[in-house]
């Protein structure tokens, strides 16, 4: 469960990304942030994962307040979610397995055991052929999907995606909401921050449409 | 617990690998650190033997009484009696026969003595005082040399007492030398984990955003810190003891041609682990400032 309740963030630069914003989102629900690009897509999703802090209001995940979240708490609150970013962070100089072992080495999980993870994550995205092979590699769609697996290997509640489809073919991103929609189906909270209307027919789920900061005309329960 | 054995296993996996990632950067460290250690080690090594020289020596406490030359029998009885009247030291004569013919023992003397015209040595006393102490060895020498018919008198303890003094003066620069030394494997480390933490800023930053403590991000450049250190201290080890070893034989060699019995000796296994253990310190210890300097801009 996910509650915003008047949410505001003012950058110092006198910007103001996000103006009393409030909504809920239940467990295993799927929900589409959208808007204009500059709408505070971007912004509302670093909140959520609590890469930034409001400037005021409450984010409550799973009971805690990421507002007044301890420093030393952030680490632990991340783990619950699957993260995807607009520039999907892969590491280069790792190959496609060992970006998925990421996640799991930080939490200490048992080599072995991790390896039978990642190979279940990588084959859950259709890249269990390529697990040697080097994110340079990989065409963009597959760069995307590894993003996805290794979101996805820490089996987290809730998946947090930023522009998951941005610069990818219209064929290629059918496929990748075809995966978040999976792990919608089997239980997991998904979140899509996306410009792209057109999939929002597709799939029908709920939407926030974000206007100049404001949570606009939304299908959401607006609290 | 076992999560927390994997994490450092982990840890130890990527400290290793930074290690073999870059050999050359690796090696030119190594050289650094091994002999930031070594120069100061060496200079400890020397001491050490130098002050193994004198361990024969230092327990002796003499003081020397000469008589003038033309000193007759009547004069030494004097001494002799003198000498039974003073409480608390033994002592015997040397005669300037008995003299003569231990110098004629000696390395090289016997041609030089062979050559001289008539026996150039006095009689002597060998007094040991049962009491040593500086002050107590001064004054008796003192009033020694007051007596009749006395040329020299020489205290045995002063070349002992100098050498020693020059062995504190040697410890003191050299402790001040390893100060420096540490300072510069502390920047050392300092900087390779700088230079680290720049190269993989990317996999920081991934890290910390799906969920690395900041314990488990500093930790392989801890141990990547001390295991340079450590490596460090082995290569300064090997420096010393090969130094030593090639030393040994010229070393033993020139010393026996002065008649002393002396065997140099390098480092012991002692010193080899008290040497990785510096070095694994001063690594730690840089990496852990390096780390908490510029780690901060992750946050």
């Amino acid at each position: 469960m996910i509650i915003a309740n008047a949410v505001c963030k003012r950058y110092s630069e006198g910007l103001t990304a996000l103006r009393d914003v409030s909504f809920a989102i239940e467990d295993g629900e799927m929900v589409f942030i959208t808007g204009h690009s500059g709408a505070g897509k971007t912004t509302l999703v670093r909140l959520l994962a609590a890469i930034e802090r409001p400037t005021s209001g409450s984010i409550i995940v799973n009971g805690q307040n990421l507002a007044s979240l301890r420093r030393g708490a952030i680490p632990y609150l991340r783990r619950n979610f699957g993260l995807i970013f607009q520039d999907q962070k892969l590491l280069f100089d790792r190959s496609v397995l060992d970006n998925v072992l990421l996640p799991l080495a930080i939490i200490g999980l048992a080599p072995k055991e991790a390896a039978r993870r990642a190979r279940a994550a990588l084959d859950k995205v259709g890249l269990q052929a390529r697990e040697k092979a080097f994110p340079i590699a990989l065409s963009g769609g597959e760069q995307q999907r590894l993003a996805i697996a290794r979101a996805v290997v820490n089996r987290p509640a809730i998946l947090l995606a930023d522009e998951p489809t941005a610069n990818l073919d219209s064929d290629t991103a059918a496929d990748i909401l075809d995966i978040f929609q999976a792990f919608h189906q089997v239980g997991v909270t998904v979140i899509l921050a996306t410009h792209d209307p057109q999939w929002m027919k597709h799939l029908g789920p709920r939407v926030l449409r974000l206007e100049h900061g404001r949570l606009s005309g939304a299908d959401g329960d607006a609290l | 617990m076992r999560q927390f054995l994997h994490q450092h296993a982990t840890a130890w996996r990527d400290a290793l690998r930074r290690l073999g990632a870059s050999p050359l950067n690796t090696i030119l460290s190594l050289i650094v650190i091994g002999t930031a250690l070594a120069l100061p080690s060496a200079g400890w090594v020397v001491l050490d033997n130098l002050r193994g020289l004198t361990d024969g020596a230092s327990g002796v406490q003499q003081i020397s009484i000469f008589m003038v030359a033309e000193a007759g029998k009547k004069d030494v009885a004097e001494i002799e009696s003198r000498l039974r009247e003073t409480k608390a030291v033994n002592w015997r004569f040397v005669s300037r026969e008995e003299a003569l013919k231990r110098l004629q023992a000696s390395e090289g003397m016997a041609e030089i003595i062979a050559s001289l015209p008539r026996n150039p040595l006095p009689d002597a006393f060998i007094v040991e005082p049962a009491d040593t102490r500086a002050e107590t060895l001064e004054a008796m020498a003192k009033s020694f040399s007051a007596w009749p018919k006395v040329a020299h008198v020489q205290l045995d303890s002063a070349w002992v007492r100098r050498f020693n003094a020059f062995l504190r003066i040697g410890k003191l620069s050299l402790t001040l030398l390893a100060s420096l030394f540490a300072g510069a494997l502390v920047a050392v480390t300092f900087n390779t984990i700088r230079l680290q933490i720049l190269a993989q800023s990317a996999e920081i930053e991934v890290a910390k955003l799906i969920g690395a403590t900041n314990t488990f991000i500093r930790r392989p450049f801890l141990y990547f810190g001390a295991l340079q250190g450590a490596l460090g201290g082995l290569f300064a080890a090997l420096l010393v003891g090969s130094g030593a070893y090639l030393l040994a034989e010229p070393l033993a060699e020139l010393i026996s041609l002065y008649g002393q019995d002396f065997s140099p000796h390098g480092l012991s296994a002692v010193g080899v682990a008290a040497l990785t253990a510096v070095g694994v310190t001063l690594g730690w210890l840089g990496a852990i400032l390096s780390v908490a300097i510029h780690l901060r801009r992750f946050d």
